[in-house]
């Protein structure tokens, strides 16, 4: 009882602990909020800082891909397709489980983890 | 209602049911109790409503996809599947794991504990009424959850292990920041304990509450920290050592290690959870002390293993102990690039019918930290509905937690007057 209510007085004096991303109180309209954001009016509170090495969104560069279909074979959510008629690899972002395995087996580097993981969207591409 | 308690009549007794379908439930059961006034005197569950059919799943895909897919039987413990996954896969396939593969796999391994046992004590003092220990404790785990990203890449699921190996290194930069973090915990889980271990409401909340006695835990086969707490010393660590732990030294923790009287009850299981996150810190110290520079993965190249996976042909069994317990899996291959068959044991299944002696004799206002001291997932009581004399009242798990809440304060308040 006594231990944590110390704790709880010593919380008192210090900044919330939680990262209050995007804003620090939920705005009256949210569409409103986001076209204020995009104009610069209101400034965001930025989300924590990804750790270098992140696995987030996969980038396909198709010039450098050779078509070895390996990715697609080790890829366990089947988030990565090969598309004959068009020939290139197509990459479903709402199935993909983040893993980078398919990073890990390319051969020539086509596949990339980047940091991006805000990927919420309207549409499904 | 005590008079009604105290005459032990059939027709004065009524049925509790708690469960089983939630549509946020990750293992839906159903519990049965027979109710006399405020005592459970008969105990029933109900397994199987949800089956996911992963097992099924498995044997559509190549070895090296289904290490993400065992990833995901569980969000809490996604090192200790796929570990003992890739356990079974090389004990079929004769591959050996590199010594410092060994070690990164123990550290992952032991962080995943350290932050699992720490999700634990904060859902049962939540159990409890304790919401601003349930905070606190949180909060704690924040920088295991930093540390388990700053090395894997993600905060849960943590995609490190692979076949014959692990995929990322941790190195020499990366050591500072979790001996760091280690030094943390070992503070912070002092004052967890005096927290958790020395108030008096706690103490009267869970001293003597679902005891599980040791012929009953040895009986039911329960395992990890719930069949520890009861004083069988039964780990896989200690008992078949694996990965780096063989050239460990370690002890399962019963109370009886730590100098603690053996009762069997909720309290012992905190204490046990509590000292074992303790002996987690001190196991991935020592890893980062001893680790050996080499080689990370049997093979590198992705292709070449699973060519040769694809012509193994046999049975194989893996084991891992799990934050929760041992946890088994079983896969046979006959020569193809998939599996024939997967079958997995998690440590919760095991755990469930000692719940049956635990709860027997116990009050309604005692079932959720009852139900919340073996570790399982607790969102099973979000429903509950009474029928008595054939008339329904439904009791919602709010209700239900409420009950426990009360039971706190009525405590408080006696021991203030």
């Amino acid at each position: 009882m006594i231990v944590i209510a110390k704790e709880l007085v010593k919380q008192l004096l210090k900044k919330p602990f939680t990262n209050l991303f995007p804003a620090k109180y939920a705005p009256k309209s949210i569409k409103q909020f986001l076209r204020d954001a995009k104009e610069g009016k209101v400034k965001l509170n930025p989300p924590v800082v990804v750790p270098p090495n992140f696995r987030g969104k996969i980038e396909y560069d198709e010039k450098k891909c050779i078509r070895c279909k390996l990715c697609t074979r080790v890829c366990p959510a089947k988030a990565l397709e090969y598309v004959e008629k068009e020939n290139i690899i197509k990459y479903h972002l709402f199935r993909c489980a983040f893993c980078g395995q398919c990073v890990d087996v390319c051969p020539t580097g086509a596949l990339k983890l980047t940091k991006e993981f805000l990927l919420a969207g309207y549409k499904k591409d | 209602m005590k008079k009604i308690a105290d005459t032990g009549n059939e027709q004065n007794s009524f049925t509790f049911c708690v469960g089983p379908v939630h549509p946020a439930l990750k293992e839906p059961l159903q519990f049965t109790f027979k109710i006399e006034g405020e005592r459970v005197k008969k105990v029933d569950f109900m397994l199987s409503h949800v089956h996911r059919g992963i097992e099924w799943m498995g044997t559509r895909r190549n070895p090296i996809q289904i290490i993400y897919l065992a990833e995901r039987i569980c969000g809490i413990c996604n090192i200790s599947h796929p570990f003992a996954f890739c356990r079974a896969v090389e004990s079929v396939a004769g591959i050996e794991v590199p010594p410092r593969a060994e070690y990164i796999r123990t550290i992952n391994a032991e962080l995943e504990r350290i932050h699992s046992h720490l999700l634990w004590a904060g859902i049962a003092a939540h159990e409890l009424g304790f919401d601003s220990v349930l905070h606190y404790i949180l909060k704690a785990r924040e920088r295991v959850l930093d540390i388990i990203e700053y090395i894997t890449g993600n905060r849960i699921t943590k995609g490190i292990m692979m076949i014959g190996g692990v995929r990322r290194d941790i190195s020499k930069k990366q050591y500072r920041k979790i001996i760091e973090a280690m030094e943390y915990y070992k503070k912070q889980v002092k004052k967890i304990s005096d927290i958790l271990l020395k108030d008096h409401v706690v103490k009267a909340r869970t001293i003597n509450t679902g005891i599980l006695s040791k012929a009953d835990a040895i009986k039911l086969c329960a395992v990890g920290p719930t069949a520890r707490a009861s004083g069988v010393k039964r780990d896989v660590r200690q008992d078949e050592p694996y990965a780096a732990y063989k050239y460990l030294d370690v002890e399962a923790i019963t109370p009886a290690t730590i100098g603690k009287e053996t009762r069997g009850d909720v309290y012992d299981r905190t204490l046990v959870r509590l000292a074992e996150i303790r002996q987690s810190v001190n196991i991935i110290v020592e890893c980062l002390k001893s680790m050996p520079e080499g080689k990370i993965a049997y093979e590198d190249k992705i292709p070449k293993l699973l060519a040769e996976l694809k012509s193994v042909e046999g049975e194989g069994i893996g084991r891992h102990e799990a934050p929760r317990g041992e946890v088994l899996h079983y896969i046979k291959l006959i020569g193809n690039e998939t599996l024939f068959s997967w079958k997995v044991r998690a440590p919760t299944y095991a755990n469930l019918l000692s719940w049956v002696p635990m709860l027997l004799g116990a009050q309604i206002a005692d079932i959720p930290i009852i139900a919340a001291s073996t570790d399982p997932c607790l969102s099973c009581t979000n429903r509950a509905v009474i029928t008595k004399h054939g008339k329904h009242v439904v009791i919602d798990h709010e209700a239900l937690h409420e009950l426990s809440v009360k039971k706190t304060l009525a405590l408080r308040k006696v021991k203030h007057d």
